[in-house]
């Protein structure tokens, strides 16, 4: 990366630091889920912008995630939010492996159906295995601590905008690290040559299946970490949270933000959700409104905020 | 001198038809074979039992003292023998560099590394530039391959199979979709890099005669599945009556 774009970044973090201390506390609890999808979608662009296989199914793990939360803290008593995402990504990891063991034998749009259909089998497990998930009830979120600090004498708002607020954020900033050093090593490297041409991919010694699965496992756990984060402000975990329409949310964010760009999903996360709360004020139609962006979006915008954001396409890259 | 690859008593079915009959052939070093025929004669599927890419039905292929036959493509870059296709296989969107590295990240079987940066490893990096160099695409590193020309891209194709630093390449019609003017240079700048590369044989399946009479050491002919010839090319074409029947019409040669 080189010297300007840096700074942007360094500036936007700061930005995102003072939040709590600019904004009215509605606002920066609409931060909170932007931050939580910034990360689950930074995962499934891994899967979708990079390695070109578009899931349909990626709620299922934004779920899995916010189950897991659920069940740690309100049935097991386990508060340490550490552990619970830990938890979580080691769930996504298992639920993963297998899903995506037959999923990645298949590509475009039969890879889509099948990631869908996972998706809803996830869906109707929680609403009908009603002892272990609470059916359509959901689970309620017990807060959880956070480094060990239990957090308790401080009130809901207060414990979301101020301790929750830079848990996520530092989360974020973790996560986003090692997802760009993924995307620029060797393993991203390849990941590319597999969406953009896979064939001949092969034919360099690339081990497409096991990379396609490889990607596949990582963005599910992102998206377990994201769905963990997702859950605590909400204080429930319910079977919507893996409803396909979800799973058509995170795909409407990513290219929302600009799929082609690593920062793409989370201005996406964050343009969606600020979209959204206006839209949901100014009309009862906001979803027909929401519709209506989304195909303005793909026809005047395919790159999405991203693609405007960035400078053309140029034959020379000069190395971003 | 033992074969670097060898094709022995292969046939290959289709259902009741069969493509390839009983054909058994060697390779060695320092050679560029020319594999002719005309269309359905078994080229192809020579070529993919060849490869790895098919089973054969009957019979071995063995590269390098090793059984080949179908392993398929990762295996087959593995072991060193690299495959470049005839229509231009490219990754539209990533650069001349990205493209030559993922090469070079298998070769050197650095691809499970998911922590170091890619273009900034200087093993990757000085390899694909050599290997561009080779190709006169050195100036053209942070290029997105989709705005090279055409015959650049052909040559980011078949330069990209070189990085995996084979012994053996097989090319199938590497000059096809150029123009008739670009062909020469193409082949030239294939041969002088198959030397610098290390190169030890090349597998050519061409359907330009006057190219197969220019560059090739020994020609292969198929014809309906059986070997036809095996021939260095000065009595090929010496013999009207091969070239009729690959080609099927009298050639006059220069």
């Amino acid at each position: 990366m080189k010297f300007k774009p840096l700074l942007i970044l360094v500036v936007l973090i700061f930005a995102l630091c003072m939040v709590p201390f600019v904004l009215p506390a509605y606002y920066v609890t609409l931060v909170l889920p932007a931050i939580a999808y910034g990360i689950a979608l930074i995962g499934f662009n891994l899967l979708f912008g990079y390695t070109g296989l578009l899931s349909f199914g990626h709620a299922l793990y934004i779920a899995l995630g916010a189950y897991t939360v659920a069940i740690f803290t309100s049935r097991l008593g386990i508060t340490s939010m550490e552990l619970n995402i830990l938890a979580a990504v080691l769930c996504s990891m298992v639920i993963a492996i297998p899903i995506g063991l037959l999923c990645v034998r298949y590509v475009r749009i039969f890879f889509g159906m099948l990631t869908l259909a996972f998706g809803m089998l996830f869906h109707s497990f929680l609403f009908k295995f009603y002892e272990l998930t609470g059916g359509d009830s959901g689970i309620k979120v017990i807060r959880p601590h956070l480094f060990g600090q239990d957090l308790s004498h401080l009130d809901k708002t207060a414990y979301l905008i101020g301790p929750f607020f830079y848990y996520s954020l530092f989360l974020l900033l973790i996560f986003g690290f090692i997802m760009w050093r993924m995307v620029n090593s060797p393993l991203g490297n390849h990941l590319k040559t597999i969406r953009d041409n896979p064939r001949k991919a092969e034919y360099l010694g690339v081990k497409v299946h096991q990379f396609r699965l490889i990607s596949f496992v990582i963005s599910a756990m992102y998206g377990a970490v994201g769905g963990a984060l997702l859950v605590v402000p909400v204080g429930l975990a319910d079977p919507e949270l893996a409803y396909w329409t979800h799973s058509g949310n995170i795909v409407f964010m990513t290219i929302l933000g600009g799929f082609n760009h690593f920062f793409g999903p989370i201005v996406g996360a964050f343009a969606f959700i600020g979209l959204k709360d206006q839209l949901v004020t100014l009309t009862q139609y906001w979803r027909f409104a929401l519709g209506v962006v989304l195909v303005l979006l793909v026809i005047l915008l395919p790159g999405g905020i991203m693609g405007l954001l960035s400078k053309k396409n140029s034959p020379n890259r000069g190395g971003d | 001198m033992s074969p670097l690859l060898e094709a022995i008593d292969v046939s290959k079915n289709y259902g009741s038809f069969s493509a390839l009959k009983n054909v058994s052939l060697e390779f060695f070093e320092n050679e560029t074979v020319a594999i002719v025929g005309p269309n359905g004669a078994g080229k192809t599927t020579f070529v993919n039992v060849l490869t790895g890419l098919l089973k054969p039905t009957q019979g071995e292929v063995i590269f390098l003292g090793q059984s080949i036959a179908g392993v398929g493509p990762v295996k087959l870059s593995q072991y060193g023998m690299a495959r470049a296709f005839q229509l231009v296989q490219i990754f539209p969107q990533l650069t001349v560099q990205e493209t030559i590295v993922a090469a070079v990240i298998s070769q050197k079987k650095k691809q499970y590394d998911f922590w170091s940066r890619s273009l900034n490893d200087k093993e990757l990096v000085d390899r694909a530039l050599e290997v561009a160099n080779i190709f006169k695409l050195g100036k053209k590193m942070n290029w997105q391959a989709s705005y090279l020309s055409q015959g650049e891209k052909k040559l980011l194709d078949i330069a990209s199979a070189f990085a995996l630093s084979p012994q053996v390449i097989l090319l199938d019609e590497p000059t096809s979709g150029i123009s008739t003017a670009d062909k020469r240079g193409i082949m030239d700048t294939l041969m002088s890099a198959a030397k610098l590369a290390g190169i030890k044989a090349m597998l050519l399946v061409e359907h330009d005669m006057e190219l197969v009479a220019e560059y090739s050491t020994r020609i292969v002919a198929l014809a309906e599945g059986k070997l036809l010839a095996d021939l260095p090319p000065k009595e090929f074409f010496a013999s009207e009556e091969l070239q009729a029947k690959i080609i099927g019409k009298k050639v006059h040669h220069a």
